[in-house]
């Protein structure tokens, strides 16, 4: 039960980030789009992006340092192969797809996006197939 | 200058939510996948909370202009095409081998674990490589 009310929670503040970055600045907070872009130039027009991402940074440093039994008390678990095979799909994954579980997930959906709901629903899909299979291995 | 403050702390608080949630834990997010073992519904309460709160948030919003933007920037197409459902298929096979994706990726640095930076370093070299077959695939 804790861990559903800490789901929603978490849930409500990722909402309201979102809609505060369509209140300012009128976009759609897809962290995989932001990342791409922020990454592959450095202009004033692009400094949101910048800025966003340091925030990300931030506030997880603030979280980790004050509280790093409670909310990271875990490993980012596999051996280098399967880290590298992972952030390479997620990062071509994600382009191609034109968004992640922010993008489509959580923007796409609360603005009714066809695309994003099969988009989030063919991430979650395959997600699950992975698990899967791997529980069979 | 503006949207850059609002940039910033709209960053830093989805942070927050990632980490109050659970989304930064990979283990919780396999958990959330995994339907056919042991599975930890918990994760899909991130979205009622998200998608819940921005429902009715953005229709507001989207009644007036942005506040320090000209205009709206949304994603203009609506029909599906076989990109987007690739690209997504693919996403969810990483998502699901480690149980990270770009948001938790990024946070996770912050705990400076080099499994963190090394899933990052990938996922860079993926969105370049996704430029290479987008030039070679374009008609």
């Amino acid at each position: 039960m804790d861990d559903i009310i800490l789901a929603l929670i978490g849930g409500l503040f990722i909402g309201i980030s979102s809609s505060m970055m369509l209140w300012g600045l009128g976009r759609i907070t897809g962290i995989s789009g932001i990342f791409s872009s922020a990454t592959s130039s450095i202009q004033k027009d692009n400094l949101w992006r910048h800025s966003f991402i340091i925030g990300l940074l931030l506030g997880g440093a603030f979280m980790f340092i004050l509280f790093p039994d409670h909310f990271f008390s875990y490993e980012i678990s596999g051996s280098p192969l399967r880290i590298i095979i992972a952030g390479l799909l997620v990062g071509l994954g994600t382009q191609l797809g034109s968004g992640c579980t922010s993008g489509h997930g959580v923007c796409g959906i609360s603005r009714l996006s066809k695309r994003s709901l099969i988009a989030t629903m063919t991430f979650i899909a395959t997600g699950i197939i992975v698990v899967g299979l791997e529980r069979l291995l | 200058m503006r949207q850059n403050i609002i940039a910033l702390v709209s960053g830093i608080i989805f942070a927050l939510g990632l980490v109050i949630s659970g989304m930064v834990n990979p283990a919780k997010v396999k958990g959330f996948l995994d339907i056919f073992g042991e599975w930890d519904i918990s994760l899909a309460f991130v979205m009622v909370g998200s998608i819940g709160f921005n429902f009715f948030a953005f229709k507001a919003i989207t009644k007036n202009r942005p506040r320090y933007s000209e205009k709206f920037y949304l994603p203009e197409k609506t029909y599906l095409d076989k990109k987007l459902i690739f690209g997504s298929a693919l996403f969810g096979i990483g998502w699901g081998l480690v149980g990270i994706c770009p948001g938790p990726g990024i946070v996770n640095l912050a705990t400076l674990k080099s499994n963190a930076l090394l899933f990052i370093l990938a996922m860079s070299v993926g969105v370049v490589l996704s430029k290479f077959i987008e030039k070679f695939t374009s008609h």
